[in-house]
């Protein structure tokens, strides 16, 4: 076996374009402030960066009082989903140079939960709908042997599987911001998740939740959710078809809607 | 200072049994009232205001020729009553949206049901009870089939 070794002289790898770039939060300290205000920053940045790393920038270099909530960095853990100008997206997701830099970036806490300082929102009413679909798997059998599935019945429901519960899309939902009771797509999307796996036994129940007042039928179908996911998820898709269960009486019997 | 833990484990409440759900079949109700508004709708704008003479040609003599029309009478019956409550159950679902004073909600939702059951009954005893021929009407204005013509 031979150890790699690095053939050739290193070449510099090419300079990445650096640009200049206004990004105009809105702040909100809740000891100080009344009501919430935009503020600027210039920000030295560079072809590679995100949106992610000029709000590091600016916590780092220029104003460390800045709040938002980031973990993973890297589209998995779902903590910094934000309005970027105007659409929701993870600011880790969002590269600079894929946004109009000649203009100012505007960024925003997600809209329809309650602001607690600059972009961090409480999140307790989106999680306490999450827990109201009872997101875990309800099975009569004794887990002392595996659970078979076919890779149609995966691929049934392997779309839901993806959320990462970062809450861009109950946070995009007009229904969401005017009526903080809907369930929201989110809550929905995990529903669905269990509703359509064949090794679950609970679709009945959370069917009956979600037929609720609050439930499915406050969807009035503006795909906002759809094009908000960062995973690339068909919400509204899997809405509707949680639609198509309750209506039918059954997971089984919704037709597969190819998209 | 005191503190109060919430419970750990909430016990899950199903939601309560409503004998109707009145959220489901709105939902559904929408759906195939607009299928059957889309004939309706357009089928009375065009022959209303398309066809023939066009819009010019709608006067009281118009109308009585068309209700002296079974067909148009079961027409405009399906449309007044399919439009109506369908207007009216998206008005419930939009006030169901921005009301959030629960006494402000209450009192919309009814003076919308008290319109449209007002509506109903005054639109459909004027296609059944319509007389095509009032007398002392003004000469000329009534249409060809009436003796005073
Ligand atoms: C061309 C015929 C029509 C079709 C196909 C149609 C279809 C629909 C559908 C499917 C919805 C439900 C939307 C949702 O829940 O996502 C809706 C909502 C609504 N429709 Fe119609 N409709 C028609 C005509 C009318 C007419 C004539 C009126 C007025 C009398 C009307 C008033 C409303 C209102 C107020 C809503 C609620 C809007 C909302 O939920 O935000 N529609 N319509
Ligand atoms: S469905 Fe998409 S947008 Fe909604 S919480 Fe899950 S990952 Fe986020
Ligand atoms: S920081 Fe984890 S998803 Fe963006």
């Amino acid at each position: 076996m031979t150890t790699a070794t690095l053939e050739g002289t290193p070449s510099a790898a090419p300079e990445v374009p650096s640009f200049t770039v206004t990004l105009i939060v809105r702040r909100y300290d809740p000891d100080v402030d009344a009501e919430p205000y935009w503020q600027d920053f210039d920000l030295q940045m560079y072809g590679t960066d995100r949106v992610l790393d000029a709000l590091h920038k600016i916590k780092w270099e220029q104003d460390g009082s800045l709040s938002f909530r980031r973990s993973c960095a890297h589209g998995v853990c779902g903590s910094d989903a934000m309005r970027i100008n105007g659409r929701n997206r993870l600011a880790c997701k969002t590269l600079l140079k894929d946004l109009d830099i000649s203009k100012p970036i505007y960024v925003e806490a997600i809209k329809g939960l309650p602001l607690e300082k600059d972009l961090i929102v409480n999140m307790d009413p989106f999680f306490e709908s999450f827990k109201a679909v009872q997101p875990f798997l309800i099975a009569s059998s004794k887990p002392d042997k595996e659970r078979l599935q076919s890779v149609a019945q995966r691929e049934r429901f392997d779309d839901t599987t993806k959320c990462i519960l970062c809450a861009a899309c109950t946070s995009s939902c007009p229904v969401f911001w005017t009526d903080g009771q809907y369930f929201g797509p989110a809550a929905i999307v995990n529903a669905h998740r269990f509703i359509f796996d064949s090794r679950d036994e609970g679709a009945q129940v959370r069917l009956d939740i979600l037929n609720d007042k609050e439930g499915v039928w406050r969807c009035r179908t503006t795909f906002n959710c759809t094009d908000a996911c960062p995973r690339g998820i068909e919400v509204t898709k899997a809405i509707s078809e949680v639609k198509q269960a309750i209506l039918k009486g059954n997971p089984n019997k919704v037709d597969i809607v190819l998209g | 200072m005191t503190t109060t833990i919430p419970a750990p484990r909430t016990p899950y409440a199903p939601p309560k049994k409503r004998r109707v759900n009145w959220e489901k079949w709105g939902w559904l109700y929408m759906r195939v009232s607009g299928v059957f508004l889309v004939v309706l709708i357009f089928g009375h704008l065009f022959v209303n205001v398309v066809a023939g003479n066009g819009v010019r040609a709608i006067d009281f003599a118009f109308v009585a020729g068309k209700w002296a029309d079974p067909f148009w009478i079961v027409w405009d019956t399906l449309l007044l009553w399919l439009a109506l409550i369908h207007g009216a159950n998206g008005m419930r679902t939009i006030t169901n949206d921005y009301a959030h004073n629960p006494m402000l909600r209450r009192l919309i939702l009814l003076a919308i049901l008290a319109s449209t059951v007002v509506l109903l009954v005054l639109g459909t005893l004027v296609i059944y009870t319509f007389d095509p021929c009032p007398a002392n009407a003004v000469a000329g204005t009534l249409p060809s089939f009436c003796p005073a013509k």
